[in-house]
């Protein structure tokens, strides 16, 4: 075999060894998603979505923990989206090379890599009990807004990154400040970027219980929140707690939960992708 | 016009003061809230209740919290909650605190939960366990040591033993070691643990050599993959059952629930309404989610003690 021969063989077996490792990843998530669909995708109907929680496996409903996952959703969006992205303009766009951007860059990558349960009880300290918000919704998304933040400002960072420099030279050439610079230029172009992140952030963020549970969200609640200071469940827990229990059709229950959380998430990260695109285009 | 003015406000409040009277006089209907938080063992009980009364008193909030047992007393001896879920009696720090808030409760016994000892069904030698034998497996100096059947029984299979438990955290697990082992939270680190107890009942039931604890519930739902030991209770063994566990003779391994009651929080009509209704329910309900009901006396009893608790604390 001369070295030719052996090169073109490394090249081959690197391929395969390559299509096999993408391959784990999606046959896993084949796997997952094909059996909660066996186990729980007859169990969604109207009233799934609609009943309230109740002893009886074929009784109960997601109502109230849909509800508010939908609630904690929207407040964390609304209160994390545009503190993440103006500290993520700020760190790239004003504060480039001085000590102090140095250090928050070091403690943002780490903040991404707590616990999200420390964050729990950052937010039982802080928001329930100092600030006194209760075991509200509020309290709740704030505590995951700490979490995702982290995420958000390096995704925002990222996309502001990519950003070409002439465009940005093109518009101080023109006399802009660095304000209409941002708002005008910078923002439009890596917005696609930024809602991918931060619907990538939001994603996780719908997924959490941990914190949540700490925070004081409950687990059986007869009503969905109308206020920001009401009492809550989410989709995770009313699933932890449905696993947990014997009865088999709990853990039917618990499958038909899953591929409506699944849903969510799916539709979110789409909607990620379709901005992505629509974004990119419109700035070729 | 002042006059005028001060007896229509008399007239407006003594009207009031009529109308709140009328309504509770017929089919009293109350609304508010009630917070429950607490041991997730008992949770199922509670939300059972729960929703039960929801139809009795639509009005009426009832939220229920998660927190553990030990979570669950924290909130309440902090005067967050009205009742607290609780798979063991409260402790004597979590007393020291209520007294410090001045908070003045009541304990309840709800139900009585059964801890299930299973072998595999092709475990043909085993046909009951003492305590003496359940310790001699699970306390921590088995650890290395107590690896084979025959260590336990001569007559037993030279085979390796495979213990299946509860994860350390569940109150289950302090329960059993607390019956078993003597001291809550001590036993041998070398067992498959795991939080849900499905995986328990997977792995006993796929695994010939293996033994395993957990709540009698659990069995009930899987009678077809395991078999249930009896357990030795000085006088003679007894396997779990809702007469055995209901009449006390399966014992040490069954535990009552409970709730505990805040003293200020039964001046709130509903809070009354809310605990008459859970003893009078629990016992129906208990059994409806895979728990064992109190024997009926029990509950007449408490319904009686909690009478004069509301009437010492108007």
């Amino acid at each position: 075999m001369n070295n030719i021969q052996k090169n073109r063989w490394k090249d081959q077996a690197f391929k395969f060894w390559g299509i096999f490792c993408t391959m784990i990843g999606l046959v896993l998530l084949t796997i997952f998603i094909g059996d909660i669909l066996i186990d729980g995708i007859r169990r969604i109907d109207w009233d799934f979505i609609t009943d309230l929680p109740s002893r009886k496996a074929e009784n109960s409903g997601i109502y109230t923990a849909l509800m508010g996952s939908i609630w904690i959703l929207a407040l964390t969006t609304i209160i994390a989206f545009p503190v993440g992205v103006a500290a993520g303009i700020y760190l790239e766009e004003y504060a480039k090379n001085n000590k102090l951007a140095g250090l928050l860059e070091i403690n943002i990558s780490n903040l991404a890599g707590v616990p999200s349960i420390i964050y729990g009880l950052l937010g039982l300290e802080v928001f329930v009990r100092i600030m006194n918000l209760g075991a509200s919704v509020l309290a709740g998304s704030l505590t995951l807004s700490l979490l995702i933040l982290p995420i958000v400002i390096v995704s925002t960072r990222e996309a502001i990154k990519a950003v070409p420099q002439s465009i940005k030279d093109a518009s101080f050439a023109l006399g802009a400040s660095k304000w209409q610079t941002i708002w005008h230029q910078i923002l439009p172009a890596s917005g696609g970027g930024i809602l991918t992140g931060v619907i990538l952030a939001l994603s996780r963020a719908v997924g959490e219980t941990a914190p949540l549970i700490v925070v004081g969200a409950l687990a059986y609640v007869p009503f969905a929140p109308q206020s920001p200071m009401d009492e809550f469940s989410v989709m995770p827990i009313q699933i932890f707690n449905w696993i947990s229990r014997p009865q088999a059709g709990f853990i039917e229950n618990a499958a038909a939960a899953i591929i409506i959380l699944l849903g969510i998430t799916f539709i979110m990260n789409g909607i990620a992708v379709y901005f992505r695109n629509k974004w990119q285009k419109k700035w070729k | 016009m002042k006059k005028v003015v001060c007896i229509l406000s008399l007239a407006l409040t003594l009207g009031a003061c009529g109308s709140k009277n009328e309504k509770k006089g017929d089919a009293h209907a109350l609304n508010g809230t009630i917070k429950i938080d607490g041991s997730s063992t008992v949770f199922p009980v509670s939300e059972a209740v729960a929703e039960e009364f929801r139809n009795v008193q639509p009005d009426v909030k009832v939220t229920i919290g998660v927190s553990g047992t030990g979570g669950g007393f924290q909130k309440f001896s902090r005067g967050e909650t009205n009742i607290s879920n609780a798979s063991r009696p409260i402790k004597d720090k979590e007393i020291a605190i209520c007294k410090e808030n001045n908070i003045n409760y009541l304990e309840l016994e709800v139900a009585y939960d059964g801890l299930a000892v299973l072998v595999n069904p092709e475990n043909t030698w085993v046909d009951s366990f003492t305590i003496e034998e359940l310790k001699k497996i699970w306390e921590p100096a088995a650890q290395g040591t107590i690896m084979k059947w025959n260590q336990i029984r001569p007559e037993w299979p030279d085979e390796e033993i495979h213990l299946y438990g509860p994860g350390v955290a569940s109150g289950t697990y302090d329960y059993f070691t607390e019956a078993v082992v003597g001291k809550s939270g001590s036993s041998r680190g070398d067992f498959t643990a795991s939080e849900d107890d499905h995986v328990l009942v997977q792995g006993i039931s796929g695994d010939k050599y293996s033994l395993g604890f957990f709540g009698l519930a659990y069995y009930s739902e899987n009678k077809d993959k395991l078999t249930l030991i009896g357990v030795h209770n000085g006088t003679e063994v007894v396997k779990p059952s809702l007469e055995t566990v209901k009449n006390g003779t399966y014992s040490p391994l069954s535990r009552p629930l409970f709730v505990y009651v805040n003293s200020t929080s039964v001046k709130s009509p509903e809070v009354v309404e809310f605990v008459n209704f859970y003893l009078e329910t629990a016992g129906e309900l208990a059994t409806d989610v895979g728990y064992i009901p109190l024997p009926e006396e029990k509950y007449t009893q408490q319904k009686e003690s909690f009478k004069s608790f509301v009437a010492d604390n108007q």
